[in-house]
């Protein structure tokens, strides 16, 4: 992957990007469990495949959603997470 | 020095005998099986025979032996690090690398060269500083050292990083050492084989069958293999092994990247670090010079090479060592770190009767060979964990008791 496409900002050399680690919906921090808790601050999902993944676009300071194979690194498509129930719609 | 060389030189039968038999087709069952034939996993079944007399033990390799980051790492050994856990566990496995051409009767080039950990900065020197009295107060020879103590060391190394990071001083190390990365492999994968220990390469594990949390076996591509007992040493695949069991672990996958130099007279004798330039250094035995930067920015399953590694690294090289500007990168190669959130491994028992792990070795982990070997047989025969190793433990995540090892365990994190 040499290069990337921001949502807002077309597509832009990977060196314009920041990788932000696994999108991961968090628990109820009022209602679950320690290890509930322990297990979404720690664990990761580290098997290869189909990923959603947070990035950032550093010089114009844009939080997007990729989803990435991580075994072969390719993205499918990148949006931002406000239009997230968006795309999702449209691929069913 | 090993006498293997001199038993030769006086013997009229040559070649010497193979290395380890080729083993095709598994036994029905093994009181050990051990995923993984790196060095991690050959060390294990090693000291599971050598010092608990369990010899009923196979090794599965999926590819060829010490393949994987065993032959991908920049085999530099050294025990500097940051908590007086660390340091102690090390420590130990510096002292048995010491002695490990003598053990396995074979020369690992061992080179004892010393470890100068550079700073460009107030905030690492104070960095350098809390890992030299750690050191100092577990007994491990480190220090603080000035610039004219390095120079003295390297006198080729501009000093002020061509004025872009100068140096300030730096950790020095003194048993900081390099070695024969694949020779280890080879040593304990020969002493394992010798005591009984069954090595298969191109060999798969597919799956692991576990009832009532319990393992009763594997299924290869050679079969199924009956066992109660599953090490599991592989290094950048181990998520991929986890999720056959389905225990959730912290670790991810993340590439990084080495390459060495055409070959060239001896110059450095010192292993060099720097932090704020991303750049470890030293020369092998036949004058190359082996070269590592930090980890590749995302996660990648992958041990591809890219241009923008050897561009970034070669650039903070030229700023050390700017005579080297002519000097030509003949090979560079990646391997599949896996990476923990507190830079320490992770090593024991699991939640799993029978599945043990020795993994998150990310950066850190050719120099822990040995006595990673040792504990894991330790922990695998008694079926409880070493106390070397407590502080590595599976559980240390939910009950929030990491070990931070991020200072001292790789280049710019």
């Amino acid at each position: 992957m040499k290069l990337l496409t921001c949502p807002v900002n077309g597509t832009r050399p990977i060196s314009e990007f920041i990788f932000g680690g696994e999108y991961r919906p968090a628990p109820d921090q009022n209602t679950c469990s320690d290890a509930e808790w322990a297990a979404y601050v720690y664990n990761r999902q580290g098997a290869p495949g189909d990923k959603k993944e947070w990035w950032y676009h550093s010089p114009s300071g844009t939080w997007f959603i990729a989803e990435r194979n991580t075994l072969t690194d390719k993205v499918a498509r990148t949006y931002l997470l406000a239009d997230a129930k968006k795309v999702a719609g449209e691929s069913k | 020095m090993p006498f293997r060389l001199l038993k030769y030189a006086l013997k009229k039968e040559y070649p010497a005998k193979r290395f380890f038999k080729s083993h095709e087709t598994p036994k029905k069952s093994y009181d050990v099986v051990i995923i993984g034939g790196g060095g991690h996993g050959l060390a294990a079944a090693y000291y599971l025979a050598k010092d608990h007399g369990i010899t009923n033990v196979a090794v599965l390799e999926k590819g060829y032996i010490g393949g994987g980051n065993t032959g991908r790492n920049t085999a530099i050994v050294r025990s500097n690090y940051l908590t007086p856990e660390g340091v102690n566990f090390y420590d130990a496995s510096v002292k048995i690398y010491e002695g490990l051409s003598e053990e396995l009767d074979l020369n690992l080039f061992y080179s004892t060269r010393g470890h100068f950990t550079l700073a460009h900065t107030e905030s690492a020197m104070r960095t350098m500083r809390w890992r030299a009295e750690v050191n100092k107060h577990v007994g491990v020879d480190s220090r603080v050292v000035g610039v004219d103590e390095i120079l003295k060391a390297c006198p080729q190394l501009d000093i002020s990083c061509s004025g872009h990071a100068p140096i300030l001083g730096a950790l020095y190390h003194g048993p900081g050492s390099i070695a024969r990365h694949d020779g280890v492999a080879w040593g304990y994968a020969r002493g394992a084989d010798g005591y009984g220990a069954e090595i298969f390469q191109n060999t798969e594990v597919l799956s692991i069958d576990v009832k009532n949390g319990k393992v009763c076996g594997v299924n290869t591509n050679k079969g199924y293999i009956e066992t109660k007992q599953v090490l599991c040493a592989v290094a950048g695949f181990t998520p991929r092994i986890t999720e056959m069991v389905d225990l959730k672990t912290p670790i991810v996958i993340h590439p990084l990247q080495a390459c060495v130099t055409e070959p060239m007279k001896p110059w450095l004798n010192s292993i060099l670090v720097s932090g704020s330039l991303h750049v470890y250094v030293s020369q092998s035995s036949r004058g190359e010079l082996v070269m590592g930067s930090s980890l590749d920015p995302y996660e990648v399953h992958q041990t591809r090479s890219t241009l923008d590694f050897v561009e970034g690294l070669t650039a903070h090289m030229l700023d050390m060592f700017p005579f080297l500007s002519n000097v030509k990168i003949v090979r560079q190669w990646g391997g599949m770190a896996d990476m923990t959130p507190d830079f320490a491994p992770i090593m024991g028992k699991t939640p799993i009767e029978g599945f043990y792990l020795d993994a998150g070795w990310g950066t850190w982990g050719f120099k822990a060979t040995p006595i990673s070997g040792k504990t894991m047989a330790s922990t695998i025969a008694n079926d409880s964990n070493h106390e070397l190793i407590h502080t590595f433990r599976f559980s240390r995540f939910e009950d929030y008791e990491l070990t931070g090892e991020k200072g001292a365990a790789s280049v710019g994190h």
